[in-house]
């Protein structure tokens, strides 16, 4: 699993980031240097040590389940960039 | 009013004798910001008459009676924690024109308390960085040196309080992003452990890192800002139920029956040799205050670095999946046929550099066939850090390091080598990982007049100590350079 392996174009894709070609090829000469950095974690043996998730773990934090008001929905809309009534308008979805 | 010689803490003071009021107090940091960051680049956005008219609030309310502790005191807002109705950009142009709908918990906790929120500080985008030259924006100088960055994420909020544009300021904190600015700009900031304080209303970067913390210009208003701020938030699963100390009046004495370690993996070839001899006279002022210093090992150090860029970027490919143009900021304007194409062009246009580097970074250890490998190996190696901190911990109370291995650097030096850049951050990512407290206190400048840090770390949830050595520290300082 060589850090030289990643293909930005295609991780991109993944990312939902259209790069220029300009930041495809600085990224595909600079992630390999960053990947190949970080393959010094591999010289560790880690076998039977449980993975932290979190700084201070925490577990099944749970309330009552009781409504609570939300944000006002026009001030919420104030931010939509394009908006239909009281929707969040987008370019169309489904099939026409 | 003399605005320069005014803490947190003496300008409560003078605002319950009414020597002046909010307004007055209010306007004197209003007119700093207008002599002085025109060259420093430290706020991105003040609306004069916003805060005129919140310190209008407190001074009519305290007429009435009221005195809460903050009542009247003016404090900047690093730019990416939601105030309601004021913009939060992230020094980011995909939230440009967005204007938050509700108060993050710490605003509402510091609002509820009194204090008026003057401005809004620079940072790198989406707090990825530590020179705030990937902010978007503008660019910010140090104001110990207009040539030199302030360090960051938290850029702004520090050349804003070391600047004398602001008595305190919030930062935040995932890999040093308060510590070591301030350790650059020369003023102190506090990163409270993982879980003290609620990350409501803060756009997220990396989830199991992030906290809020103040940027002040002594360690006791960093005392009472965290007693503020810190507490149990229903809106934030991860902060513990905890009992929230009186931190400020809990500061006093000496360090008579503390052990503080000195862990031998922060002072090694590559540390600067003046911040190394600053650090190591604060070191020697610990041990005259009474403090007992002992030599400690964190075995797994050279390691954090890798460790943390894995997971930071991970957790912000997720994180900032959500930046899509569809609720809020920034739309392409690009007609796009498909929603995916508006996601695409939305997305190419909003992030920065460095932000889609990380996205892309994070995506790839997350994809599948690399998860394990990456992902979930980094987290394994996170363990052993913090290990590494429980045992350091069962031989001294405290530890004692520099904040980074050196002053601030020159504009530009550090651009277009990320990995460099990334380097940086290697003596503050540890207390992240681990989800202890960490906390910046000035010690001295070098010979060029560069601020130099001293870094303390306590055991999670220990606070308390942590503002009891910088505070004593902070006494008996003798700055040199």
């Amino acid at each position: 699993m060589a850090a030289e392996e990643i293909d930005v174009a295609y991780v991109a894709q993944l990312a939902t980031i259209r790069l220029t070609d300009e930041e495809a090829r600085l990224f595909q000469r600079q992630l390999p240097v960053i990947l190949a950095y970080v393959d010094k974690l591999r010289c560790l043996d880690v076998s039977g040590i449980e993975p932290t998730s979190h700084g201070h773990p925490v577990y099944n934090v749970l309330r009552e389940d009781v409504p609570e008001p939300g944000l006002d929905p026009e001030r919420v809309l104030a931010n939509a960039p394009a908006r239909l009534r009281d929707t969040f308008k987008v370019p169309r979805i489904v099939e026409s | 009013m003399e605005l320069e010689s005014l803490t947190v803490r003496t300008a409560i003071d003078g605002l319950r004798k009414r020597q002046f009021s909010s307004v007055e107090l209010t306007r004197a940091v209003l007119d700093a910001i207008t002599a002085r960051d025109g060259v420093i680049g430290a706020y991105l956005w003040v609306d004069e008459a916003d805060a005129l008219k919140q310190a209008a609030s407190a001074d009519a309310a305290r007429a009435g009676g009221a005195d809460a502790l903050l009542l009247g005191v003016p404090l900047a807002i690093k730019d990416i924690l939601n105030v309601e109705g004021q913009p939060c950009t992230c020094a980011s142009k995909i939230l440009a024109g967005y204007r938050a709908p509700y108060d993050a918990t710490v605003i509402a906790r510091l609002r509820e308390a009194g204090a008026v929120f003057a401005g809004r500080t620079n940072l790198d985008e989406f707090a990825m960085g530590s020179t705030t030259e990937n902010s978007a924006i503008q660019l910010t100088r140090n104001p110990a040196a207009l040539d030199r960055v302030p360090g960051g994420s938290s850029g702004g909020s520090a050349a804003a309080v070391a600047g004398g544009m602001a008595l305190a300021a919030l930062g935040t904190d995932t890999g040093g992003s308060i510590r070591q600015p301030a350790s650059f700009c020369g003023c102190v900031g506090l990163k409270p452990s993982y879980g003290r304080v609620s990350r409501y209303g803060l756009v997220a970067f990396a989830s199991s890192l992030d906290q809020i913390g103040p940027m002040t210009q002594t360690v006791e208003d960093a005392a009472l800002l965290l007693g503020v701020m810190a507490g149990r938030d229903p809106h934030d699963a991860t902060t513990l139920d905890r009992a929230v100390p009186n931190y400020a009046a809990a500061l006093g004495g000496d360090l008579k029956g503390l052990r503080l370690g000195l862990p031998k993996e922060y002072f090694v070839a590559g540390l600067d040799p003046e911040v190394a001899q600053r650090v190591q006279e604060a070191v020697e002022s610990c041990r005259r205050c009474g403090a007992e210093i002992v030599e400690v090992s964190l075995p797994h150090t050279e390691y954090a670095v890798a460790t943390y860029y894995i997971l930071a970027s991970a957790e912000a490919s997720a994180n900032l999946a959500r930046f899509d143009g569809v609720r809020y900021g920034h739309r392409s304007a690009v007609a796009a046929g498909t929603p995916l194409e508006m996601y695409l062009n939305t997305r190419a246009e909003g992030f920065g550099r460095e932000v889609k580097r990380r996205i892309i970074l994070g995506t790839y250890v997350l994809s599948s066939g690399y998860y394990d490998a990456y992902y979930t190996h980094a987290q394994r190696v996170r363990t052993l850090i913090r290990r590494d901190f429980e045992s350091a911990f069962m031989q001294c109370d405290a530890l004692l390091t520099p904040v980074s291995p050196d002053p601030a650097y020159l504009i530009g030096a550090t651009a277009e080598d990320p990995l460099k850049a990334y380097l940086i951050d290697i003596f503050t990512v540890t207390a992240n990982l681990a989800g202890i407290c960490g906390l910046s206190v000035p010690c001295g400048t070098t010979p060029a007049g560069l601020p130099v840090g001293l870094q303390v770390l306590a055991p999670a949830f220990d606070e308390g100590t942590l503002l009891r050595i910088g505070h004593v520290y902070e006494q008996v300082r003798e700055v040199r350079s």
